[in-house]
């Protein structure tokens, strides 16, 4: 089957690893019970009589000793790459994707948006910051081994980097209602510079922060954070990645699930010092307008 | 006591006092499950939430929990006494006993009742009219509707119980001494449970 | 032990009269409290459930012949396979093994005349068939969309379905079961006939002693995820809902710490089933005895500490993950020395290929891919590339279908003529036992590839590309469902008119085969004494239950 991302060829290298144990062990099992069948069926002339009972506890104890290190290290060697995946390479380019019954939608950080299809260059990391506005999906490209569950009211991430030029299949694979096998898409892998050219040629909008920016002053949060604010408010100046204390001694790290839930459910976690005053936006802001905001938050361009 | 009276298939009473108890202690197990499933609901929305979570509890009304509380603890009383009125063969006693545990039962669901009245006067239930807006005080009351009714359909199944033992004829009670303990252990079972409850619902906002 | 049956049961004459015959009329029936006879009534149900279920996975793989969605709707497609699964699960594998054959055998094999509460069970038959009853009418009403998962949020606030009836209708069958585990924890530990130790128990009754404990432990938690799913859906009391501060992931872990135990309540009692037949048509001793039993256990306590590995991709911590991968691991190596006793069995022995002993090898090869298959899903990178993919749906049918209900046949057979005194005709069988194992992997080996290959579960439309795996399934299916209506045919045909059955036609050591067949109302003429182990099939002359007073019981 066709690997497209770097981590392909690694994942298929346990698969077939597996899949050769599996035929020997499946080989061992079956050759034995034909033989045994063969060799000891009833009325043949082979040799019966009791197996001694030493031989057959060692036997015992050798099967299960040689099976347990087997398994141990076929976890080993799999959770082995599975940790080196931990960490989301910090050059990624980083597309934000909302899923919805049934539908993909896909923004590029540039304000490029698609829905149900995503470009993007080859050889180059992509973060995916997925989150659902109802129930759960899940992003799985096949081509690139890469699946992972798109729960609502939270951000997930993934990554890949896709290692071949082609368009791949991308599937919803959590069950997510009526038109769940209708939830499919294309990932549309291009050289630099086609991606480039296609890439300029999308409706030139705002970029996600630029258009985040707007939305900061048309709903009001200016208001309240802005400079000159009578309400007290904490300052959004340079808040993505500090870490910020809260009410009760705790700190929290401002990512995205943190500027997230504090848009949408701001009584979670106050900044230490300042009053529950801020009104939820939830049902105000869509997952979109969310998105929005969270990435002129992260743009360095609040003052 | 060979006038105790015999199921299938046990052959002597020590033997079916042995099952009863098998079978209640097996049944325990299940329930402490099952109470301790929606027990991590609790924990996860007071971990997720604490805050919010806290401000939901802050609304619970511990009179009424606290009264519940010691109405329950007195009915255990009565029914230990009633359980072993029924071994010693005092069938009066234990006949009032079973009566004061029922009406003791009755009376937290009354207070239960009136309890439930406030709390929807108040419009404590989550949904469009509930009156606090922190996230999380809503998890509590989930919580706290939930957990509340099965308990007390617990505690009307112990009602039930309890009632049987009433209907057995008084010459025959003192031979039900196993079908008593059976009794006696369901009914502090509810008991238990509630002496878990009366802190995560009335406690944890004070 | 002093559970000598009351003595007015003692003194009856035996030969007569038999369970069966006891009594004739309907009420004698559905007020019995004979273990054999709610075996039977269990045995009706789970007849009809598994045919329903079977339309349905019928259904499915003839929408499936082609990519596009031309026989059914998309809501009728999640509707079917929603219902083959809840049907399958709950309403079949769940209970086929332990309600059926435990029931019937349980007692049996201990030398007991009755379960520890005759009236609980009968009870539990009714909690049942009221479970049963609630989802059949969920299913008439309209049916359901959620899949047997119920992930939130989708089942509280999404599905147009009816959720609330089926979810209800599991959680009163959850009970029955519960009711059911306890009754045979109860039974093994306090109705044992005099000398039969822990230890010379037949590995059949082992396997009902770790299904019950998992029943009995893990039911509890998956009726509380049902509980509140059930709040918040009819109630709008926000538990798993992530707009009011709710955790959809916190249902994962409360089904999945139910759902994959429940595995191996389906599995268990198969390998229960499985020793019996493998050691008595092989006249051999199982091999390793000790190490079965604790297989067994172990498999039923780690079994519990597995259920993560359901949520590799869910978003749960990763260092979770991999810890649910190593128990994962961990909890194959059990699974591995079963299979390497059976085989171990077969050495030296003097094998007979009837049909319980085609089944039951068909089982072994079955439920060895099934498990290697395990391998794959358990390792974490392969497992976010093949969940939730047709590689995880072959997966357990290896298991679920290739395994648990191939050995239910072998049971069946195997026991058939205890259970209804009569013989069936073993060329039909051997045929049924043989077409069953190669439709079984005509259907389901391709979906190991389709999964590979990337195909998504509960798809109703499919990329073209993978039409010709599903067409290879869908004729495979076909063969399928030919050997499990074929059985139907000569066994009935038994029941009416097939040769009478002497008591121990396998020539087999158990105690239940030491009474007649069908056995009397109360099981045993007299309480059997127990001198030795199970098994005890290739020393020449060994009478296996000869009465030997001499022999101390032991108390359990």
């Amino acid at each position: 089957m066709i690997q497209a991302s770097t981590l392909a060829p690694r994942v298929d290298g346990i698969f077939w690893m597996l899949t050769g144990l599996s035929v020997a062990i499946m080989l061992l099992v079956g050759l034995l019970i034909l033989i045994f069948s063969f060799r000891y069926r009833r009325g043949s002339k082979a040799k019966r009589g009791p197996v001694p009972e030493k031989l057959s506890g060692e036997i015992e104890i050798g099967w299960t000793v040689a099976t347990l290190f087997v398994f141990v290290f076929v976890f080993w060697f799999a959770a082995a790459l599975d940790t080196e995946q931990f960490e989301i390479p910090k050059d990624a380019m980083e597309i934000h994707v909302v899923a919805k019954q049934w539908m993909w939608k896909l923004e590029h950080p540039n304000g490029a948006r698609e829905i149900n299809a995503l470009h993007v260059p080859v050889g180059v990391p992509v973060k995916l910051v997925m989150t659902s506005q109802d129930v759960i999906h899940s992003f799985f490209v096949p081509a690139f081994r890469t699946k992972q569950d798109v729960l609502p009211g939270r951000y997930v991430q993934a990554w890949f980097q896709a290692s071949k030029v082609g368009t791949y299949h991308l599937f919803c694979t959590e069950y997510c209602g009526t038109d769940h096998s209708r939830m499919i898409g294309g990932i549309i892998v291009q050289s630099p510079a086609d991606y480039a050219r296609w890439s300029s040629g999308q409706p030139q909008g705002d970029s996600l922060a630029d258009q985040g920016a707007g939305l900061f002053v048309a709903m009001g949060c200016t208001g309240c954070h802005g400079g000159s604010a009578v309400v007290r408010a904490p300052s959004l100046a340079g808040l993505y990645g500090r870490a910020v204390p809260v009410g009760d001694g705790r700190f929290v790290t401002a990512d995205e699930g943190y500027l997230r839930d504090s848009i949408l459910l701001p009584q979670k976690d106050i900044v230490a010092g300042y009053a529950p005053v801020m009104p939820s936006y939830q049902g105000v802001a869509s997952e979109d307008d969310v998105v929005k905001l969270v990435a002129y938050l992260k743009s360095g361009k609040v003052k | 006591m060979s006038d105790t009276a015999l199921n299938a298939p046990w052959a002597t009473a020590d033997r079916q006092r042995v099952a009863t108890q098998f079978g209640m202690w097996a049944f325990l197990a299940t329930e402490t499950l099952f109470f301790g499933a929606i027990f991590l609901f609790y924990a996860v929305a007071r971990w997720s939430h604490p805050a919010g979570f806290l401000a939901g509890a802050r609304e619970a009304d511990a009179w009424f929990g606290s009264a519940n509380t010691i109405v329950l603890l007195t009915s255990s009383l009565t029914m230990a006494i009633a359980e072993r009125g029924v071994r010693a063969g005092l069938v009066a006693l234990a006949r009032a006993m079973y009566a004061l545990t029922i009406a003791l039962g009755l009376c937290f669901l009354t207070i239960k009742g009136f309890e439930y009245a406030k709390d929807i006067s108040e419009h404590l239930i989550p949904g469009r009219r509930f009156p606090l807006a922190e996230t999380g005080a809503s998890a509590f009351w989930a919580f706290y509707w939930t957990v509340t009714v099965v308990h007390a359909i617990h505690l009307t199944i112990g009602l039930g119980i309890v009632a049987r033992m009433l209907l057995i004829p008084r010459d025959r009670l003192a031979a039900r001494w196993t079908t008593a303990e059976g009794t006696a252990l369901y009914w502090h079972l509810v008991d238990v449970v509630w002496v878990f409850l009366y802190p995560l619902l009335y406690l944890a906002g004070r | 032990m002093g559970d000598a049956p009351e003595a007015g049961l003692l003194g009856r004459e035996p030969g007569e009269r038999n369970y069966l015959t006891a009594g004739t009329t309907v009420r004698s029936w559905l007020l019995t409290t004979d273990h054999k006879r709610i075996a039977l009534l269990y045995a009706a149900g789970i007849t009809f459930f598994f045919f329903l279920g079977g339309a349905a996975a019928t259904l499915m793989r003839a929408e499936l012949v082609t990519p596009a969605g031309d026989l059914l709707t998309a809501d009728e497609y999640n509707r079917t396979f929603t219902l083959h699964g809840v049907i399958m699960v709950w309403f079949f594998l769940v209970p086929s093994i332990p309600t059926t054959l435990g029931n019937f055998l349980l007692p049996l094999m201990i030398g007991a005349n009755e379960v520890a509460y005759p009236k609980l069970n009968l009870f539990s038959w009714y909690l049942w068939l009221a479970g049963g009853l609630l989802t059949l009418f969920a299913l008439l009403a309209g049916g359901v969309d959620t899949g047997w998962t119920f992930y939130t949020p989708f089942s509280t606030l999404y599905s147009n379905s009816h959720v609330l009836l089926a979810a209800a209708g599991v959680f009163v069958a959850g009970f029955s079961s519960i009711a059911t585990g306890i009754n045979f924890i109860a039974t093994l530990h306090l109705l044992r006939a005099r000398g039969m130790t822990w230890m010379r128990l037949p590995l059949f009754a082992w396997a009902m002693y770790a299904t019950s404990l998992v029943m009995v432990l893990a039911t509890p938690v998956l009726a509380m995820a049902l509980l509140l799913l059930f709040a918040e859906r009819a109630f709008g009391l926000p538990i798993f809902d992530p707009r009011a501060g709710g955790d959809p992931v916190l249902f994962q872990h409360l089904f999945w710490f139910y759902s994959h135990p429940a595995v191996y309540i389906m599995i268990l009692p198969a390998m229960g089933v499985v020793s019996e037949v493998i050691a008595c048509e092989a006249r051999r001793r199982v091999f390793g005895y000790e190490f079965m039993v604790y297989a067994m256990l172990m498999i039923a306590i780690i079994g519990f500490m597995v259920w993560g590995h359901h949520m590799f991709i869910s978003g749960q911590s990763p260092f979770a993950s991999l810890v649910f991968s190593a128990l994962s691991f961990v909890i194959a190596v059990p699974s591995a020395i079963k299979v390497f006793n059976w085989t171990g069995t077969l050495y030296r022995g003097q094998i007979r290929f009837s049909t319980p002993m085609l089944y039951a090898l068909g089982f072994v090869g079955l439920f060895t891919l099934g498990g290697l298959t395990g391998l794959f899903l358990a390792s974490l990178p392969l497992d976010v590339h093949l969940t939730d993919t047709y590689f995880v749906t072959a997966h357990f049918h290896y298991i679920m279908v290739g395994g648990s209900v191939s050995a239910f046949f072998a049971g069946l057979h195997f026991w058939w003529p205890k259970i209804t005194g009569r013989l069936y005709s073993e060329t039909l069988g051997r045929f049924a036992a043989v077409s069953m194992f190669f439709g079984f992997n005509f259907t389901f080996f391709p979906q190991f590839v389709l999964g590979y290959l990337g195909m998504p579960r509960r798809y109703h439309e499919y990329p073209p590309e993978f039409q010709a795996w599903h067409v290879m399934s869908s004729t495979g299916a076909v063969v399928l469902a030919f050997a499990y209506l074929w059985p139907l045919c000569y066994l009935g045909w038994s029941l009416v008119k097939g040769e009478r059955a002497s008591d121990n036609p396998h020539d087999a050591t158990g105690l239940e085969w030491q009474t007649r067949s069908p056995p009397p109302t109360d099981n045993f003429a007299e309480p059997p004494i127990v001198t030795g182990p199970p098994y005890r099939y290739h020393e020449e002359g060994y009478a296996p239950h000869a009465p030997a007073a001499a022999d101390e019981p032991q108390r359990p």
